[in-house]
Formats: structure tokens, C-alpha cells, sequence
């Protein structure tokens, strides 16, 4: 039995960041607009309570904020030889729940792709040859850096990002990063104040010719009143960002630059512990009448709406369009359909320095305040005498100094008893750690699909992972955890580890929220799941928001991009779609 | 014959029409004054519940002599005041007995409302006319015996209540009266924010002066630059008033509400007046105590909480973030003679007004499931008695009271 609901104008499944930024856009045009949401309602006050929101055991170890298994498991494997397992429990990567999705529990590293990453294809075959990009199936997203710019800085603006630029209109910025696109001004915020790791990472860096900056960041540096009039507080430096909702609105989230303001319009609703099964198409299959949702009670609702966004943690959004029966699923043996196609993740190897004589007071710290070295990110630089396309920022952003999960300790050490306990207080205050964060670079065998045999709940197939790490990207990481190598040693510590990624993706431990891909833009219906709009190409009524839409993976966090998309979507929505609704903005 | 019929009566809607078209100028400012005076008087505060029809009745308040339910006063004839003749209505605000002679308790600050002028009273009457009439019965008398005898309001009214329109003081500017008219009148300010004496009425040679009522320590808000808003400059007031937040504090609770339906949305001249006249007021000390030293067993155990719990957002030294987080450091709310408001705000959590200037809505999380009665008592001790505060003490029994 599904109780019909009265018609809306649009329909939103999931409200973070990309359906917040989306629902307040539209509602400005006079929409009504229904979030649907399959988490709870989560509040500063009442869930980030400072009485609790520190609380490691809960948060970072028993992860409240997260998506449970339970709720929905996914299954894995390496390649198409092996039959894929569930996940019992999220490990490789941790999706969020509830309102403001995993944008509630982020560090804060807020980057720009590079145009050169969103003409990927283009850029790379007229540098190096078509022959040295043979082997990945990289292709353009089908906008410009140029095109993006003012939908970064919209999102730059309206998080408060704290950070330095590096190129202003063309003009090199001292102190910024002299790799990035131009931008048409600089951060609303300055950096953060830097703590002693990144301050010495920046000297040694320097001494190496290497060009470090601090790490843009959306812990505030200063209090700040973003464009839609709400406050922000400085930044406590409290250490308890990822995996942690904040409790000083001090790092951006849905809930502390939008909420507030979208929570009290008269034409916004969000309906929380609700979720949504799959959108609903009409007998054409071109057309999205609307999403069925079930609540907590088990009881079903038919939700009609003109327009459905799917703004939904990006491995959901590729799941539910596969559900739906939008677009054609990807086939990696024929090449064909679209939908779960360029499966990407982030390559990253990591470098720790253990010291004598050196306090780094770890415990003072936020989610991105932190030196990040470009040098080897990208195409920022000459890959013709190297065997790989790609690159790494080599970040040394020393979060936080939590009392469980920071323990470092030197090789050799016992993993438990009182000699482990002896090298962890030795260890604690003396070691810096940085990492390489990777491009993941997308393979015809990397991709997603419905597993056959595992179902959720509701009886509706798991979203099925197929991926390992492409030998490009291992060649990539370990040229860079070369150079990691030189900056250790520069270090002069006692002694340094260096840990190199290897191939065999392994979903246990811990390594990247960063899950790519699988409804991607592009230029041809053939090849990509939505248009340069995050339109679908398939059901004109239906826009994909979210890092589902990338094309590849940057060497980089993908938040600032994945809000710059929701802004370029909504204008896209706001200025041209909705003149002519229901059709498609750029024809096939 | 039933062409003229037509005609006929299509002449007389056309002229009943015109005459509406002649008359609806007048009217129509009449109804938008009445509006605007049930903004001042901030009606819906008590006659509207959260989510229901404007001014159809309210939840209930708690009064020290039991419970009273705000009547619905809508132009509903079976459940609201559609019964009701102008005189009825300005009897009611003028003297406190209302239609068929029935007799209102001062929950329904007629004793304030005696002071508006006829001309004001006669608007608010024209606008309640045309509010959708709701059929929502209330029974208002929900006191015990024999507070529920409404003739009980005879001897009370005899005792406490000097009704007679306000009279603005020749010695004094426009803006001034005009701003005593408002505080004294309409605005009602004293019936939260003068205390009561034990027949709850305004203590009148305390005005403003601070009240208890509803679990709410309503503040000084007298001239006295200790405890009342004597520090605050007029544009600040004005500020507070307008938008809920300045740069010494942020609204929460009852005045929350009174600023999101009623200050937040008037005349800035008007809000203005209040200013200037309050900040002529006098009342309370004018000396601030010795404060409690930092030495003192409460204050260090306080000191810790504080820093452990409190300063991430309120700071070390106690100033807070402007929008954000209030400043404790030299504010007059923290340092009421009673600290019955900051024990709620720390057992219970509070969430800051929305106002088209002040979007953020920040909150004040409850602490009560962390802290123990001695916890939060040192706590506000220490805040009440740091950075230049100082005020009595807060004892654990205080805090138990409140639980």
C-alpha cells in the first residue's frame, strides 16, 4: 500500500552539502522542494553537543556519525575472476548519514580541480601521445577550469574557506600555490595559523625547491559571516574534525553556512528517516515522475515532483539510477552503457619522521590546517621521460593528536604490552607525519554494478565495487614516495618510515573517502551518464549531483569540486531548465 | 421579470460595492494601525500556540497561582470574541472585566493595556475584526480553588490596579514619551520584567527591575549600567531589540519569541523611543559588590569547568564571538540578582532568535546530563565572579530546584 503525496516541484533524495546548496538555489526561484533523507535530522547543539562531540569511542572508533552496515552493506572485488563479499563493516572508506551527509564529519581540505583534470583527455594525448594513455580510459568532463571558477568561488565564499592564493587573474601569488588555475580572488579567509609540523615542513620543503602553501582549509581561521548572512566562529583547534561533527561552528558543513536559513523557508521541507527506493519513471523510461520512499514504520509514500535530484552520497546516487533504471549499466566486457562507468578512488602513501629532540604538541590541531606541496600533483609537472600520467599533493596536515587512534611508534615496536605503551609516549609529541594524496585514474575494469547475489532490507541488490589500484597509479605513488623519500630524509630526524601503496585493494583499513565516479559527465552519451549540467542524459527530468559526476580522481579532496558542481548545476537548472523543463540542455 | 430582477440587482452590488470602495481608505488604515498595535502588544505571544491559526488561543501559562489558558480571540462567535461589541473590548483592556461583566485575571496585562490611548485601543478592535474567525474552544480559569473565583479580581483590582490612560510628561521629549507610552503601554515590558508582589502584581516602585516567571529570570532592563542595560549605547538597544543579537548578547527564551513577533517588526522610531526612555530609568544598585575571589574553593572548582567546557566557544577571557556565542565577560545577564536564567540555559540548552538580520540561530547546548547541581553552581559562580563580574553566589540547592 503506497500513500500518494500532494505533487511537488522538485524532489531532492539526500540533503549535504550538494542538496542543501541545490535546495536553497531553487527555493530562491519560488520552487517547492522536498528533501528526502534517509538519516536523522542533526543539529549543532543538540548532536555536536561540546559535552560529547569529542567522544572517540563513539565517533571515531564505533563511527555514530556513519552509515551502517545494516542499513546498507555494498559488496567488493578485486577483478571480474573473483566473486565479491560483502562488506561486513565500512573500513576503506566511511559514507555519512543523516542530515548534511559526510559533509558533517569531513577535515575540511577544500581543493580545485585544475583545468587540466577536467579536459584530462584532450590535455594529456596533446602533451605526452595518445599511446601513453592507452592503457586508462580517461576522458574530458566536458567543462573548463575557466567555466568553473566562479562556481568554486561561490562555494569558497559560502564555506569560509581559510587559505592563500596562489594566482590571482594570471598574477603568481607569493605564498600561495603557483600550480593552481587562476582564481578572481583571493580566499575569503586567511590561512590558519600554522602549528609546528607544517611550519617545519614548509622550511624543509622550501630548502628542496619545493613550493609549499598552506592547505585550504574550512576550519575558519577568523569568525565570518558568509553571503547568505550566517555566522561562523574561529576555529578552536580542537582536533576532532573527521570523523566528528563540530560543536563551535567552526568548520562548513550543510548546517552551519545553509540550514539556518534554508530550514525557515515556507517553500522547503525535509522529511528525515526516510528512504528513498527509486525514482519512478513513466512508461517511456525518459521521464521521472517522481522517488518512492519508505519510512521507519515500514510504511510506503509515492512522492510526485517535476524534478528529481539525486544528491545523495555519490555511491548511492550510481546505485539508485541503477535501481531506477535510468541509463544503461556499464558492461566492462563490451565497453557499453554508462551508468557505474570510471570507478575512481585516490592512490595514497604515507611518510613518518621520528624525532629526539622535537615537540610537535599533536593534540593542537584541525581537520586541514596544514602545508601542502603541489610540485608532483597533476600535470603540474614534465611526465615525458616518466613511465605514468598523474600525480600527488604531498600534504603534511597533522589533524589531530586523538588519544586512541594517534599512536605512533617506530618499526620494531610491539604492537601491544608495556613496551608499546613506552614507545607511544616517547613517540607521541616527537613524530611528524605527511602523505601523498593521489589521482586515481579511471580502467575499463574499474567499475560499479548491481551484485547478483547480496540485497539490502528491502530485497534490492547491493551496489557492487569491481576495483583495484590501476599500475599506472602504482607507478605514480611510488615515483612520488620517492621524492616522499628525499623530504624525510631531509628531515634529519632519528629515522623515517615510508610506506608505499600496493597493488590489492584491500576495504579494510582505513584509507579514503574519497569514492569517485560511476554517473559521469561528459561531452557523449556513450560514455558518460549525464551531460556537462549533471543532466541525465537518459531522464531529462533527473540531475546526478555529487563526485558520482567526476570523470577521474584528482590528486586531491573532492569536496570544493563537488561544490562547485552543485552551484554550476543549479545555475545551469535556474537559467536554462527551467525555461524549458523536462528537456535536455545539451542534445545528444 | 427576470431580466429586471437582474438588473436590479446588479445595480444594487454595483452600489454597494462603490460605497465599500468610498469607505475602504479609511478603514483600511485603521485595520493597518491595528495591526501594527498587535505587534506592540505582542497578542500572539499568548493567544497563538506554535503551529496553529493566529490568535486562537495559546498554551497554557504558569502562573505562581496555577494554570490559565490564553481564550482564543478570534472573531469566532461560538469559541472566540464574535460576541463581543467594542465597548466590551475596550472595558476588558481598560478595566479588566470583559463581555457579560466577566472579570480577567492579570495574566492578561490589562493593568498595562489601561495606559494605551482609546484611539489605539479603537484600531486594535478594527484589525481583530478581520482575523479568520477559528472555532476553538478555551477555558481560560484552570486555577485551583479559590483563585478560580473570577469576583477574586474585585478585591485585586481594588488592591493593585490603577487603571487611566497613559500621561506623557510635558518635561520630557516626544521620543521619550513616546517611548514610555510604549514600555508602560502596549509593550507590557514590565509585566515580565517588573517583579510581583506576593498577589502577583507589578512591584511598581521596582519597575523593570527583573522578574521571575516560567522558569525565566526576565533581566533588569532599568538604566543601571550594573544590572540593567545602562552600558548598552541606545543603538545597541535599538540593535538587541531589531534583530535579537548585539555585541553583548544574544536573546533566548520568552524574549526570543517577544523579538521574532513583535520588537524585530517595529517602527524603527519606535524602538528607538524605548531605547531612550529606558536608558532614563533608574533602578537596582548602582555599586557592583566585591567579587567573590579567585581564591575561594567555589570559583577554582568553577575555573575548571569553565575551561574544560564553556571557553571553546565563550573564550578564556569570556567575550564570547559577536552573532555567536554571548559574551559573559561584563554582561548584565549574567549578573541578575537571581541566576534562575543561566541555571536553565545550562541545564537545558537555548536556541538564539531568527531575524531576517540575525539567520544564524546558534545554540547553547544543554549541559544538565554532564554537570551535577555543585558542577554547574561552581560554574556559574565562576562566571558570575570573573573578568570584572561580580554577584552572590550560586548555590547546589538552587540548582536542584530547577531540575
Amino acid at each position: 500500500m503506497t500513500t500518494i503525496l500532494p505533487r511537488k516541484d522538485v524532489v531532492i533524495v539526500g540533503l549535504g552539502w550538494t542538496g542543501a546548496i541545490l535546495a536553497h538555489e531553487l527555493t530562491e526561484d519560488g520552487l517547492d522542494v522536498v528533501a528526502i533523507e534517509r538519516g536523522p535530522w542533526r543539529d549543532t547543539a543538540t548532536d555536536f553537543n561540546i559535552g560529547y562531540a569529542q567522544d572517540e569511542l563513539r565517533y571515531g572508533i564505533r563511527r555514530d556519525l556513519f552509515l551502517q552496515p545494516a542499513v546498507e552493506a555494498m559488496t567488493m572485488r578485486n577483478n571480474t575472476s573473483q566473486t565479491a563479499l560483502p562488506m561486513r563493516d565500512y573500513g576503506s572508506f566511511l559514507p555519512g548519514n543523516g542530515v548534511g551527509g559526510a559533509g558533517v564529519h569531513w577535515n575540511g581540505h577544500t581543493w580545485r580541480f585544475w583545468d587540466s583534470d577536467f579536459q584530462i583527455a584532450d590535455h594529456l594525448r596533446d602533451r605526452y601521445g595518445a599511446a601513453r594513455i592507452q592503457e586508462l580510459q580517461l576522458q574530458n568532463w566536458g567543462v573548463t577550469g575557466a567555466e568553473m571558477e566562479k562556481s568554486f568561488d561561490r562555494f569558497e565564499y559560502l564555506a569560509g574557506i581559510s587559505g592563500k592564493a596562489g594566482n590571482i587573474n594570471g598574477q603568481i601569488q607569493e605564498g600561495g600555490n603557483p600550480f593552481e588555475d587562476p582564481r578572481s580572488r583571493d580566499y575569503p579567509l586567511p590561512p590558519l595559523q600554522m602549528t609546528y609540523a607544517p611550519t617545519l615542513f614548509a622550511e624543509v620543503t622550501k630548502s628542496l625547491n619545493l613550493h609549499p602553501f598552506p592547505t585550504p582549509a574550512a576550519n575558519l581561521s577568523k569568525d565570518y559571516i558568509n553571503p547568505l548572512g550566517i555566522a561562523m566562529g574561529q576555529c578552536t583547534m580542537c582536533g576532532f574534525c573527521e570523523r566528528f561533527g563540530c560543536a563551535n561552528y567552526s568548520k562548513s558543513s550543510a548546517q552551519t553556512t545553509i540550514l539556518p536559513v534554508l530550514m525557515k523557508k515556507k517553500n522547503f521541507e525535509v522529511r528525515t528517516e526516510s528512504e528513498v527506493l527509486h525514482v519512478d519513471l513513466d512508461v517511456s523510461k525518459k521521464h521521472a515522475r517522481g522517488v518512492t520512499y519508505v519510512n521507519t514504520s515500514g510504511e510506503e509514500f509515492f512522492q510526485p515532483a517535476d524534478m528529481v535530484l539525486l544528491c545523495a552520497y555519490g555511491l548511492h546516487n550510481v546505485r539508485l539510477m541503477m535501481l531506477s533504471g535510468i541509463g544503461q549499466i556499464y558492461d566492462p566486457n563490451t565497453g557499453e552503457g554508462t551508468v557505474g562507468r570510471n570507478y575512481c578512488y585516490q592512490t595514497n602513501a604515507g611518510a613518518q619522521v621520528f624525532f629526539d629532540d622535537k615537540n610537535f604538541n599533536p593534540f593542537v590541531a584541525a581537520g586541514a590546517l596544514g602545508q601542502t606541496v603541489d610540485d608532483f600533483n597533476g600535470d603540474a609537472f614534465d611526465h615525458g621521460p616518466l613511465d605514468f600520467v598523474g600525480g600527488a599533493g604531498i600534504n603534511c596536515i597533522p589533524s589531530n593528536g586523538r588519544p586512541i587512534q594517534t599512536r605512533p611508534t617506530p618499526p620494531g615496536t610491539p604492537r601491544w604490552g608495556s613496551d608499546w605503551k613506552k614507545a607511544t609516549v616517547k613517540s607521541y609529541k616527537s613524530t611528524l607525519g605527511f602523505s601523498s594524496q593521489g589521482s586515481s585514474y579511471p580502467t575499463r575494469g574499474n567499475y560499479l554494478d548491481l551484485d547478483p547475489t547480496y540485497t539490502d532490507r528491502f530485497g534490492r541488490p547491493l551496489l557492487r565495487f569491481t576495483f583495484d589500484f590501476p599500475d599506472n597509479d602504482i607507478r605514480m605513488s611510488n615515483w612520488v614516495s620517492d621524492r616522499m623519500e628525499d623530504i624525510a630524509k631531509a628531515f634529519g630526524g632519528r629515522q623515517y618510515t615510508n610506506t608505499r601503496r600496493k597493488k590489492g585493494w584491500d576495504s579494510v583499513p582505513y584509507q579514503s573517502t574519497h569514492n569517485t565516479g560511476g554517473a559521469i559527465m561528459g561531452t557523449d552519451p556513450k560514455t558518460s551518464a549525464v551531460n556537462k549540467y549533471l543532466q541525465s542524459w537518459d531522464v531529462a527530468n533527473v540531475f546526478v549531483i555529487g563526485a558520482s559526476a567526476f570523470a577521474h580522481n584528482a590528486g586531491k579532496n573532492p569536496t570544493g569540486t563537488v561544490g562547485a558542481l552543485a552551484f554550476h548545476a543549479a545555475d545551469a537548472i535556474r537559467q536554462q531548465y527551467l525555461r524549458n523543463p523536462g528537456q535536455p540542455l545539451v542534445s545528444a | 421579470m427576470s431580466k429586471i430582477l437582474f438588473s436590479l440587482t446588479l445595480a444594487a452590488t454595483t452600489f454597494s460595492a462603490g460605497l465599500a470602495l468610498a469607505q475602504a481608505p479609511d478603514q483600511a488604515d485603521e485595520i493597518i494601525r491595528g495591526r501594527y498595535q498587535a505587534i506592540l502588544g505582542d497578542c500572539a505571544a499568548c493567544h497563538t500556540a506554535p503551529g496553529a491559526k493566529p490568535l486562537s488561543g495559546g498554551l497554557p501559562l504558569e502562573t505562581p497561582f496555577g494554570q490559565i489558558i490564553p481564550p482564543n480571540i478570534t472573531p469566532d462567535k461560538a469559541s472566540g470574541i464574535g460576541n463581543w461589541t467594542e465597548a466590551d473590548f475596550r472595558s476588558a483592556l481598560k478595566t479588566g472585566i470583559g463581555h457579560d461583566g466577566k472579570r480577567l485575571y492579570p495574566a492578561m496585562p490589562y493593568p498595562a493595556y489601561t495606559r494605551m490611548t482609546d484611539r489605539d485601543i479603537g484600531n486594535l478592535w478594527s484589525y481583530l475584526r478581520t482575523v479568520d474567525p477559528v472555532f476553538n474552544p478555551v477555558e481560560s480559569n484552570q486555577l485551583p480553588f479559590p483563585f478560580n473565583i473570577r469576583l477574586s479580581m474585585m478585591g485585586w483590582n481594588m488592591l493593585n490596579f490603577a487603571p487611566g490612560e497613559f500621561r506623557p510628561d510635558p518635561s520630557k521629549s516626544a521620543e521619550w514619551n513616546r517611548g514610555a507610552y510604549i514600555v508602560q503601554g502596549p509593550g507590557h515590558c514590565g509585566t515580565c520584567h517588573s517583579p510581583k508582589t506576593v498577589l502577583g502584581a507589578d512591584e511598581t516602585s521596582e519597575a523593570l527591575q527583573g522578574g521571575s516567571l516560567q522558569g525565566w529570570y526576565a533581566p533588569n532592563i532599568t538604566g543601571n549600567s550594573y544590572i540593567g542595560i545602562g552600558s548598552w549605547s541606545e543603538d545597541e538597544i535599538v540593535q538587541y531589540l531589531k534583530t535579537g543579537t548585539n555585541g553583548h548578547t544574544i536573546a533566548s527564551g520568552p524574549m526570543a519569541e517577544a523579538i521574532q513577533a513583535s520588537t524585530s517588526l517595529m517602527a524603527d522610531e519606535d524602538v528607538k523611543a524605548i531605547a531612550t526612555y529606558l536608558k532614563s530609568t533608574e533602578g537596582g544598585p548602582a555599586q557592583k559588590p566585591q567579587p567573590i575571589p579567585a581564591s575561594d574553593a567555589r570559583m577554582k572548582v568553577g575555573a575548571a569547568i569553565y575551561h574544560d567546557t564553556c571557553s571553546a566557544c565563550h573564550g578564556g577571557d569570556g567575550k564570547g564571538a559577536s552573532q555567536l556565542f554571548p559574551a559573559l565577560a561584563g554582561s548584565s545577564i549574567v549578573q541578575q540578582p537571581s541566576s534562575e536564567t543561566l541555571t536553565r540555559l545550562v541545564l537545558q540548552g537555548s536556541q538564539a532568535v531568527h531575524t531576517p538580520q540575525a539567520k544564524t540561530t546558534p545554540s547553547m547546548p544543554s549541559l544538565g546530563w554532564k554537570l551535577s547541581d555543585e558542577q554547574v553552581a561552581a560554574v556559574l559562580t565562576y562566571v558570575r565572579n570573573s573578568w570584572g563580574n561580580a554577584a552572590p553566589s550560586v548555590g547546589a540547592s538552587d540548582i536542584g530546584a530547577q531540575r
